[in-house]
């Protein structure tokens, strides 16, 4: 590998054999040590890029308001009075037990939806599986507001506007074809072999699923799983346009300081933050199973 | 114990005809083997007649009983796949008691039956592993122990052994041959390899293109191919075939012009041959025979020395012929030699590819090996 820098080729070309392959090594060794230097820094420095608003609105979170609105400092002594104030307003448990529902609820409703259907894709294909496959995908590049009337003034007339049931229908429709999508390619490296060497021994189609489909592709089901609990929790435009007061998730509770009031700052960061807090943890303890999930098949 | 009759099976994919017609008759306690090149449509048999694909037409029937629309499980067959196909997520004991977890067979019987499948096939030490932690070999007969704890009628193969190192393959034909004996069941095996069919089968199907080309016994095809394409693929190192031309024919035979001058008689039919006709002259290597005085001359182009046998390599005017030697010949490369046949073990095939019969049939060849046994088991 250090050979191949491409510097240390026209550098070693004079040298006699013996001392090129020590200089070839010391040159290359010296670039090689410095370019992992300058991948660490630009790493780094993504990272705090994109983790900075993320820091910022935690710190913002402990703050009072003429702290966060005046020159910015990392160095103030940290107060939970914005916490107590948000709290104080609206009732945290309950915006957060909304979404957990609905985002848990509505993965689990896409898993079965979406198991038997990426099973009949991947195990049973026709001539029509991969249209089908790429329409699917296609009505997730649909701006959601372009569809946002005709499914307003059906809610209205179902009478599921601001229901926790309806809004898990619509985030189970919403990440559907990405749940089917995902399944798709994690059923399809299972080898066929195995689920007609279950089907020889006896096996129902369900049996088949149940026994054989779904716990050998278990890391894949549960990565798909945890994205579509991720995608929901953080969806804003369905929840702030079909719930407004008893169903409302986190998003709906974010979303609710910042408009009505004026902008307090400190309020909404603390707000943000307990929003945001809880996909955060889940995330970080499920990030084992999500890039394994996701690197499944490629790296077995 | 069963019987199997395929009438007329044909299979469509969209436009292509996959297998256009098949017929056969596998009896009871057959080891029958179904050969052919890739492609010709073996493995898409085997499946049909496992239930994991669906005949075009015809009708398949096990023991006389019309069983096309039967599901796969309930056909009482059992399969080993090419690829073993073993359930990674369950130990060897799991794997192979599925079918009776399945059934609702209750524990202990379900272990008992597994346990006697795992003596039969030295697999007890094992049962508490995952495929995963097992050799090639090992996974092979985990395969063949969850076909035999199902206690199926017929027993289906699917190129078992391909993905086998060759020692081990060697190992584990002689396995299946001792198992056939053992569990006296009805076997149907598919595979390209040759050597594999001869050694263990009582019936070899040849399969080209969806078509069945011959059906008999090892020592038949061997003897008495029914023509080119079961000539060349039976056999190893694979016929020669050299172009001749009818001179006449008597009751000895019909006599040809060889490659170089000269004339031979093959003792076969001369039924519709005329004087002047251009026929292909097979032999195998092993019936030619080194000969200072041999009709046929060429220069060796290579020598591949096995130890006991040696195959030469000779270059001849129009052909390139294979000899198979004895293993401490003398010759080198580029040596001119000459070298005849045995007239017996030739055979000719017309402008068709099709043999003219043989005017003897070689004392081997029929009846089957089946046969044999069953009449040995008879008498005693």
């Amino acid at each position: 590998m250090f050979n191949k820098t491409p510097t240390s080729g026209p550098a070693t070309a004079a040298m006699p054999p013996a001392q090129q392959a020590l200089g070839a090594q010391g040159i290359g060794a010296v670039l090689a040590r410095h370019r992992r230097l300058w991948l660490a820094l630009l790493a780094w420095t993504i990272t705090f890029v994109i983790f900075f608003p993320i820091f910022w609105m935690v710190l913002t979170g402990f703050k009072t308001e003429a702290q966060a609105i005046a020159d910015p400092t990392l160095f103030f002594t940290p107060t939970l009075d914005s916490y107590a104030a948000v709290q104080g307003r609206a009732d945290y448990l309950k915006f957060a037990w909304n979404s957990v529902y609905v985002s848990f609820g509505s993965t689990l409703l896409a898993l079965l939806i979406g198991i038997p259907a990426a099973y009949s894709m991947a195990f049973l294909p026709t001539k029509r599986t991969k249209g089908t496959l790429l329409w699917m995908l296609s009505t997730k590049m649909l701006p959601p507001v372009g569809v946002l009337v005709p499914i307003y003034l059906i809610f209205r007339d179902l009478g599921m506007l601001d229901t926790r049931i309806g809004l898990t229908v619509i985030y189970t429709l919403m990440n559907l074809p990405i749940v089917i999508w995902m399944l798709y390619t994690f059923f399809k490296d299972l080898p066929k072999d195995i689920l007609e060497a279950g089907r020889m021994d006896g096996a129902s189609t369900l049996q088949e699923v149940l026994y054989l489909l779904i716990p050998l592709t278990l890391p894949g089901i549960a990565s798909t799983g945890l994205l579509s609990v991720i995608l929901s929790w953080n969806e804003a435009f369905w929840s702030l346009n079909l719930t407004s007061s008893r169903a409302a998730p986190l998003t709906a509770y974010i979303a609710s300081f910042s408009s009505p009031e004026g902008l307090f700052w400190a309020k909404l960061s603390a707000a943000s933050t307990m929003a945001v807090a809880p996909i955060l943890i889940f995330g970080w303890l499920t990030q084992k199973q999500m890039v394994r999930g996701l690197t499944f098949g490629a790296v077995k | 114990m069963a019987t199997l009759q395929l009438k007329q099976i044909a299979k469509r994919f969209d436009d292509t005809e996959v297998l256009k017609g098949i017929d056969l008759d596998v009896n009871d306690r057959e080891f029958v083997v179904f050969v052919g090149p890739s492609g010709c449509g073996k493995s898409t048999l085997l499946r049909i007649i496992a239930g994991l694909e669906s005949a075009s037409s015809g009708d398949l029937l096990v023991d006389g009983q019309r069983i096309n629309d039967v599901g796969p499980a309930d056909r009482g067959l059992a399969m080993v796949f090419q690829s073993y196909a073993l359930y990674p997520h369950m130990t060897v004991e799991d794997n192979m008691g599925f079918s009776l977890r399945l059934a609702k067979v209750p524990k202990g019987e379900r272990r008992a039956k597994v346990r006697e499948a795992a003596r039969i096939l030295q697999l007890e030490p094992l049962l508490d592993r995952k495929p995963k932690a097992l050799s090639g070999g090992q996974r092979q007969r985990v395969a063949i122990g969850r076909a035999i704890v199902r206690n199926p009628s017929i027993f289906l193969f699917d190129e078992p052994l391909s993905n086998l190192d060759a020692a081990l393959r060697v190992q584990m034909r002689i396995e299946l041959a001792r198992l056939h004996e053992e569990l006296d069941a009805t076997m149907i095996y598919v595979t390209h390899d040759q050597i594999e069919a001869m050694t263990m089968a009582d019936k070899i199907v040849v399969l080209q293109a969806g078509v069945v080309e011959q059906i008999g016994s090892p020592m038949e095809l061997y003897h008495h191919p029914c023509n080119r394409f079961v000539a060349g693929f039976i056999g190893s190192p694979k016929m020669n075939f050299l172009p001749v031309e009818v001179v006449g024919s008597d009751e000895r035979g019909v006599e040809v012009t060889l490659p170089g001058g000269g004339s031979s008689v093959v003792p076969v039919s001369s039924d519709g041959v005329v004087a002047g006709q251009s026929l292909e002259l097979g032999v195998r290597p092993e019936h030619l025979l080194l000969d200072e005085q041999g009709p046929l001359r060429g220069r060796i182009e290579v020598i591949e020395r096995l130890g006991g046998q040696t195959s030469l390599y000779v270059r001849m005017e129009d052909a390139l012929v294979t000899i198979t030697a004895d293993g401490d010949v003398a010759n080198a490369v580029h040596d001119e030699v000459r070298f005849g046949f045995e007239q017996k073990r030739a055979h000719l095939f017309d402008g068709q590819g099709l043999a003219l019969q043989g005017l003897d049939r070689h004392p081997l060849s029929e009846p089957g090996r089946r046969d044999n046994r069953a009449r040995h088991d008879a008498g005693a």
